[in-house]
């Protein structure tokens, strides 16, 4: 069962290669020569490379008038696709049905960086958009020559190109370069991946103009998926593919020193690859690739337990050497303001190691075949997994191919790369195509985590309770310890466990506000990974990478500054805030919510459930979000409901406002759950949370019965993102709301019932 | 290996199956039916869900031996684009995705739900569909479409 083949991009690249020809129909009033004469100006048959400075690497008109947008970037849930589609329409003056967007394959689309920092529309977009309008005014002036009238006497409308008052002289975009490819010139800025942009000529119109862009457009995926006829990576078959399973060490960082092979030779098909430390099986039926990796025997080396204790992970980010500092903002004279201080608040946060614990473990599939490679992966950066396949496989990048194909879910660098690199190792090993999916152990156990820190911050009041000095630094595993994309075997676990040299990267981050004050320092401190080969606990980007942990911290101190001198929480924020865009995020929500001005907390209530509601607002990469949260606390129990929000959202011009409301219900929601409820545990081995009932995530009971979402929208600013800015104010919201409701400041993330239940009673 | 027959969607299947095998992998691999999904082989999610006789079942779990004569809904055997089960219809009306990974077990969940319990209220929902996982965080919009359908199932 071939299911691939059904795809667009698949057959029109596989009916263009091969017959490398023209497929236009001719018009009748269009001699032959007349085609070829606008061809060789602009379009062709032959297809270009597939190189940034192309506008064929961008788009196709397809002989039945459809536009084929190949992109750079893929959806991971947020419907996406819609909104270039729209943005690509909007251009073009095409009707939006008319165009299909072919989402990360290598094949069909040059690198625009995948999935990453939220960046679809804000990158992605724009580049879709200069090319969408370049390719309109070829087609325009394809047109003009055609109808022998002047570019400015032509109007465009639905792909149909018509003189101005005369629509019966026209011509379809089909008719004009339909099933042939784009042969235009871009000029590309030279860079590969987010920062990838290559303009034509043309100016793309003016956000007074759009018609298409801005619209509520429904997704058109949507149907497929509850009908079950959309395939996801795990779905696809090749024939003689075999099913693979890895097998991992109870004491992570131990590599196998023998196998038994002869223990699963009752298992119809079954083999081993094993490779000093990557140890997998593969079989003709997955269940008894299951089997085998269950009943497997291996001995282990022996290997110092790499764990701190997990009581102890927070003492251990205190006292652990700086690997790197950096000091992102400065003003005044920080130390003087202390010195010269009234009064000195200080406090300190901890955030704990989460897993991305996608819906599904990951999966991939890799077929080698005539010295051509081809992976299906649900990898957020296929360009980059093509690297690191053709890395790994030792052979040209041209000759992988790697078609991103939906997975069972991903918020950041989860374990599809890893993945990816698995089942090419294996498949390289059988000779055969191999499908890898992880089991649910290794899934939430062995992917990349989001990495624990510790923050502190710091406040210096002069006499008058006026606010003279700041100082927030956070100390935690680097974001990139394994990069965020597994173009690099060191990066991921079959370079590691095959013993490829590390290369552990620095990064983290600091709050993203616009708080004037006049003694300031933001900064970050990061440490070395706990065990520097094939680590449970290794750490890289989870959604909104550092957002969440480090805003939880910088908003959750505001508001204790603004308890400490007795003013209302958002009435402090506004003191300090300069940015407008920032302010106006922060009064929307008040507004909407109906924030009553006081200082927090509240101390109006008694019994056992009492509620409360707290702020936090944040900017990330040109967006700005303010959320409040209001919540119950039922403090028998501790456990927490965080039972409505309202968040006020600017990410300058807005695409689709109905799924950028999606995008931010999703991401209050997974918000909610990394707050209340995930925490990754271990014991001095490994990772001991790996299923569902050892991390947990919010529950459908557990809901918020309201999530009110303002956008703001600012039509002539360019869009910026909108799939991760609204998780990051979460968490911080919610402590404060805490806050607000009982008195007490929790500092460290989940707020289980346990914890919230201690802290209550201390 | 023991030959068997699977009922699925109103048509027989003969298969050669170990039948400690759980049905999931029958429907996935033997007989090539993509809707029920691994999302962790524990019955911890729902993923996986399958009427047996009507009943929801996690199939990622239940082997092939315990199927016995039992009739298989899955999925595809709920609706179609042309004649949709009204859950099915109203999460497209609600536009309920993110990934879209999870779907099968909510609306297979939700299904027998709404067929057994007319009119239901938003705690009963909620109580009905606990345990099932989404980890994009699409519940408000779950609860939208489940409303919907309820209404729309009287």
């Amino acid at each position: 069962m071939t299911k691939h083949e059904s795809k667009i991009s698949f057959t029109r690249r596989a009916a263009l290669l091969g017959g490398g020809a023209l497929v236009v129909s001719i018009g009748a009033p269009m001699t032959l020569d007349r085609v070829l004469e606008i061809g060789q100006a602009h379009a062709q048959g032959a297809k270009p490379p597939l190189t940034p400075d192309q506008l064929s690497s961008y788009l196709a008109v397809n002989a039945d008038g459809t536009i084929s947008a190949y992109f750079g970037k893929m959806d991971m849930g947020h419907g996406l696709h819609v909104a270039i589609g729209q943005i690509v329409a909007e251009e073009l003056d095409a009707p939006f049905k008319a165009v299909k967007v072919i989402m990360g394959d290598t094949a069909s689309s040059v690198n625009q960086g995948g999935a990453s920092g939220s960046t679809g529309v804000q990158f992605g977009g724009k580049q879709m958009r200069v090319a969408a309008a370049e390719a309109r005014r070829v087609l325009v002036d394809m047109a003009a020559r055609h109808l022998a009238m002047p570019a400015d006497q032509l109007l465009v409308k639905d792909g149909v190109v018509s003189a101005k008052g005369d629509t019966a002289k026209r011509v379809p975009y089909a008719e004009l370069v339909g099933g042939r490819y784009f042969n235009v010139q871009l000029d590309w800025n030279k860079q590969y991946g987010n920062p990838l942009y290559a303009p034509g000529k043309a100016q793309p119109k003016k956000p007074s103009e759009h018609t298409v862009v801005g619209q509520p457009i429904k997704r058109e995926d949507v149907a497929p998926k509850v009908f079950a006829q959309q395939d996801f990576v795990t779905d696809i078959k090749v024939p003689g593919m075999m099913h693979g399973r890895m097998i991992r060490p109870a004491v992570a960082g131990a590599t196998p020193v023998k196998v038994d092979e002869s223990s699963i030779k009752d298992i119809p098909g079954a083999k081993v690859v094993w490779d000093k430390g990557f140890l997998g099986v593969v079989a003709d039926k997955e269940w008894n690739a299951i089997k085998a990796a269950q009943q497997l025997k291996v001995a282990w080396s022996q290997t110092q337990a790499p764990f701190p204790d997990q009581t102890k992970l927070f003492e251990h980010i205190r006292n652990a050497p700086v690997r790197k500092r950096a000091v992102e903002q400065q003003n005044g004279n920080v130390d003087e303001a202390f010195k010269n201080a009234a009064k000195v608040i200080e406090a300190e946060y901890e955030w704990p190691f989460q897993s991305h614990a996608s819906m599904g473990p990951a999966c991939a599939l890799v077929e080698i075949k005539d010295g051509q490679i081809t992976c299906w992966s649900g990898t957020q950066k296929s360009h980059f997994v093509q690297q690191g396949l053709a890395a790994t496989l030792n052979v040209p990048a041209e000759s992988v191919r790697v078609i991103w194909t939906p997975g069972p879910g991903s918020y950041g660098r989860n374990d599809a790369d890893d993945a990816a690199m698995d089942a090419a190792v294996l498949a390289k090993a059988v000779g055969r195509p191999v499908r890898v999916q992880y089991m649910r152990d290794q899934g939430t156990g062995w992917d990349p985590k989001g990495p624990a820190s510790i923050h502190k911050a710091r406040a210096a009041l002069d006499a008058s309770g006026k606010l003279i000095g700041y100082e927030f630094v956070s100390k935690a595993f680097s974001r990139v310890d394994v990069d965020t994309n597994g173009s690099k075997p060191y990066d991921t676990l079959a370079g590691q466990t095959l013993g490829v040299a590390l290369k552990s990267g620095d990064g983290f981050g600091t709050p993203a506000e616009s708080y004037a004050i006049d003694n300031k320092r933001l900064s970050w401190e990061t440490i070395p990974p706990l065990l520097d080969r094939a680590s449970p606990l290794r750490t890289s980007h989870l959604r909104d990478p550092v957002g969440p942990q480090i805003h939880f911290a910088s908003e959750s101190f505001i508001d204790e500054v603004a308890a400490a001198v007795n003013v209302d929480p958002i009435a402090f924020r506004l003191r300090h805030a300069t940015d407008p865009r920032d302010i106006a995020v922060i009064k929307a929500a008040a507004e909407k919510a109906n924030w009553q001005t006081r200082p927090s907390p509240r101390r109006d209530q008694s019994g056992s459930k009492l509620s409360g509601r707290g702020i936090a607002y944040a900017q990330r990469s040109g967006t700005r979000v303010a959320v409040i949260a209001e919540v119950d606390v039922d403090r028998s129990s501790g456990k927490i409901w965080a039972r409505k929000f309202t968040v006020a959202h600017d990410c300058g011009q807005i695409i689709n406002p109905d799924g950028l409301v999606k995008c931010v219900e999703g991401n209050i929601v997974q918000g909610v759950s990394r707050t209340l409820w995930e925490e990754v545990t271990f014991d001095r081995n490994t990772v001991t949370s790996i299923d569902w009932i050892s991390y947990p995530i919010l529950d459908i009971t557990e809901t918020p019965a309201k999530v009110n979402v303002v956008l703001i929208n600012h039509p002539e600013i360019a869009p910026s993102g909108a799939g991760e800015p609204s998780i990051r104010p979460v968490a911080a919201a919610i402590g404060n709301a805490i806050f607000d409701a009982t008195g007490v400041r929790i500092r460290r993330v989940p707020f289980s019932p346990e914890r919230v239940k201690e802290a209550l009673s201390s | 290996m023991p030959k068997m027959d699977l009922t699925v969607n109103g048509t027989t299947h003969a298969i050669e199956a170990d039948p400690d095998m759980p049905l999931l992998y029958a429907l996935r691999d033997d007989l090539g039916l993509n809707n029920p999904h691994f999302g962790c082989g524990l019955a911890q999610c729902g993923a996986c869900t399958v009427w047996l006789d009507g009943q929801p079942t996690r199939s990622c779990i239940t082997p092939l031996s315990a199927v016995g004569n039992a009739k298989i809904t899955t999925l595809a055997g709920l609706g179609t684009p042309e004649k949709p089960h009204p859950i099915q219809a109203a999460y497209v009306e609600e536009q309920v995705p993110q990934c879209g990974y999870c779907i099968n077990g909510w609306l297979m969940t939700a299904a027998a739900f709404l067929r057994d319990k007319k009119k239901p209220t938003e705690a009963e929902i909620k109580e009905a569909l606990t345990g099932l996982k989404c980890r994009c965080g699409t519940h408000i919009s779950i609860l939208k479409a489940v409303k919907r359908a309820a209404e729309m199932m009287g």
